[in-house]
């Protein structure tokens, strides 16, 4: 690869010719900021794929002899044959005798599982709704007046209402965490739309006689995927966060699935003796979500530098 | 003006019919007779056909909507099934904790992000505006209840200066009333801070490198006026555009910060309606925020009026 760097007399053809971009991809991996992010979420990927062979039990296990256990404390657990064993708890124990390090190890999966399914449920339908509604306009203004109506509800509420209305599994969250995403989605596919569909190759395309459907796929999709993946990694940071506030406040997932938000939300009357039970999950919480969204940052400014130059 | 405020007031009617419609469908889509939870357990069959009947739940799902549309005009949002009384009761209730919460976070939020936007526009790419960028992003990252339960740990727990929990009535003293209201209204307006000083440093840096703010530094200008009455007066709109965008933000803190400091408002009860399954309830606080949210809205496009005197509708 031609080095970047600019020799002397730039003006000459000869010597403009050898300067060579870096390319798309090339950018986004010197990029600081993708590079801290990834490698962090990178780690959280590992220790999430790696949690049962991490010094971990498995987090449904209790021993009612090992109750609040400060972190570091070694107490006996019992496995599911009956077996007591001695384990150390480094995060401590809550108050069933549960070992809140491998809660919070296995909720890791949790977390990362949701942020991933929100964004690729919310991207999908947001790019059906968006390519129809930039391209059929008959369908345009009843389809945008409706997420008009959807982005005027905060979208917490939507959220807490559907998982009400649903019951908390982990489809019927991901989902009630997608819905309130979509009209943002379908909003930047629709406006991506409406510029590309004047290009020229377009109108090429349109005059040879091609489907709707195959410019839709061939011409239009192609040119809305970099501002989608920033927007993709944004939604995964909002739908990690949402799912453990959702956890939290005992709409969520149901309790014996070790999420972050349900260790915090049962450490929370005994937060005074043991604020440990809220530290653990919510550095982990936290670190995830930074991570998420200092990628997107990082992926905002390398591919869609004109959104980044808007905000 | 005034036949942009017409315009645009009509605008709005569409958007809180479809919410309207949203919200609606939410109920029915309930699994469950709502006569038979509204009658409760002991209710006979003829009871509870009469509250069917009552309700118009034996008609069509259009009429259905038009029958509850009307309720809904004349500020009808139904009986709650946990409560036992009015939506409207309830609501009006809880209003004044959620009301005092929100206004003093947004109090706090814009009088301290504003500065620091401008100040880190003015030293753009200096520690300020690096710390505040950081800052940011960190703001959009930490749970409002990670931060809620840090701060109680550190202020209340630690040093004893705050309360834990609670509320206490305006009525009750002012005084004690910001007292009670210190620590969430910090919390809260954390990401909020975050957002607003964002936008405030990108409005403010781009009308820096404009050609007045030039003329006015030539001129000899202070640069406390050319900062305040050139550049910020200049970047007002995207600001207050974001401080209306926000308020959804800020809904969805108010219902998570009020059940950690464990404050008796709209938020609470939004919580105990969905852990009680009450859906009039859950509908009401839907609409209610809504329409305060399309409000807020309407009202930041009418201020454009008075910030950017060049628009005239």
């Amino acid at each position: 690869m031609a080095t970047p760097i600019l020799p002397d007399d730039t003006l000459s053809v000869e010597a403009a010719t050898i300067v060579e971009r870096p390319s798309t991809w090339q950018r986004v991996r010197r990029n600081g900021s993708v590079r801290l992010g990834g490698i962090v979420l990178g780690v959280l990927v590992a220790l999430a794929l790696a949690a049962p062979w991490l010094g971990t039990v498995d987090p449904s296990l209790f021993d009612p002899v090992s109750r609040d256990l400060l972190p570091g404390k070694t107490g006996e657990i019992t496995d599911l044959d009956g077996n007591t064993f001695v384990h150390t708890f480094v995060f401590g124990s809550d108050s069933f005798g549960r070992d809140i390090y491998s809660r919070v190890m296995y909720g890791t999966r949790v977390s990362l599982i949701v942020g991933l399914a929100t964004a690729v449920v919310s991207v999908t339908f947001g790019v059906l709704l968006g390519l129809c509604a930039g391209y059929l306009r008959w369908l345009d203004g009843p389809l945008m007046r409706v997420m008009d109506g959807i982005m005027s509800i905060p979208s917490i509420l939507i959220a807490i209402a559907l998982v009400a209305l649903w019951r908390g599994s982990l489809l019927t969250v991901v989902i009630a965490i997608a819905i309130p995403e979509i009209p943002r989605v379908t909003r930047l596919v629709r406006s991506l739309v409406l510029t590309v569909r004047e290009e020229p190759y377009v109108e090429a395309a349109v005059s040879l006689g091609t489907p709707t459907w195959k410019i839709m796929l061939r011409h239009i999709l192609p040119n809305t995927t970099a501002p989608l993946i920033v927007q993709g990694t944004f939604i995964a940071a909002s739908g990690i966060l949402v799912e453990a506030i959702l956890s939290f406040l005992g709409v969520g997932l149901p309790p014996d699935i070790p999420t972050w938000g349900n260790v915090m939300a049962e450490g929370r009357s005994q937060f005074s003796e043991f604020p440990h039970n809220i530290l653990f999950p919510g550095i982990f919480l936290a670190v995830t979500v930074l991570a998420v969204n200092i990628l997107g940052d990082g992926l905002r400014d390398t591919l869609d530098p004109k959104m980044a130059r808007r905000t | 003006m005034l036949s942009f405020l017409a315009r645009r007031l009509l605008s709005t009617i569409p958007v809180l019919l479809i919410v309207s419609v949203l919200v609606f469908l939410l109920l029915r889509l309930t699994p469950g007779d709502p006569a038979q939870l509204l009658a409760g357990d002991q209710a006979t069959a003829e009871q509870v056909a009469q509250i069917r009947s009552n309700l118009g739940l034996d008609r069509s799902i259009p009429e259905q909507y038009l029958l509850w549309l009307g309720h809904l005009f004349q500020g009808d949002l139904g009986q709650s099934f946990y409560y036992k009384t009015d939506v409207v009761t309830l609501i009006g209730q809880r209003l004044e904790p959620t009301m005092s919460l929100a206004l003093i976070t947004i109090l706090v939020a814009v009088s301290v992000s504003v500065p620091l936007g401008v100040l880190a526009a003015w030293r753009h790419g200096g520690w300020l505006d690096r710390g505040l960028m950081g800052f940011s992003v960190l703001g959009f990252s930490i749970p409002v209840f990670v931060l809620a339960y840090l701060l109680i740990w550190l202020l209340s727990m630690r040093l004893g200066v705050l309360p834990v929990q609670g509320y206490k009535r305006l009525g009750d003293g002012a005084g004690l009333w910001l007292y009670h209201l210190i620590l969430p209204s910090i919390t809260l307006s954390v990401i909020y801070i975050a957002l607003i000083a964002r936008v405030t440093r990108a409005a403010v840096l781009e009308t820096l490198g404009e050609d007045y703010i030039r003329t006015a530094r030539a001129k000899g200008l202070a640069e406390t006026k050319v900062l305040l009455n050139h550049a910020l007066s200049n970047a007002a709109v995207p600001i207050v555009t974001v401080i209306g965008i926000g308020i959804a933000l800020l809904i969805g803190g108010v219902v998570v910060t009020e059940s950690v400091y464990a404050i008796p408002g709209l938020g609470r009860l939004t919580v105990d309606a969905v852990l009680a399954r009450d859906f009039p309830t859950i509908q009401g606080v839907i609409l209610f925020f809504s329409f305060i949210y399309v409000l807020v809205n309407l009202l930041v496009d009418l201020s454009y009026v008075f910030f950017d005197p060049r628009i005239r509708y």
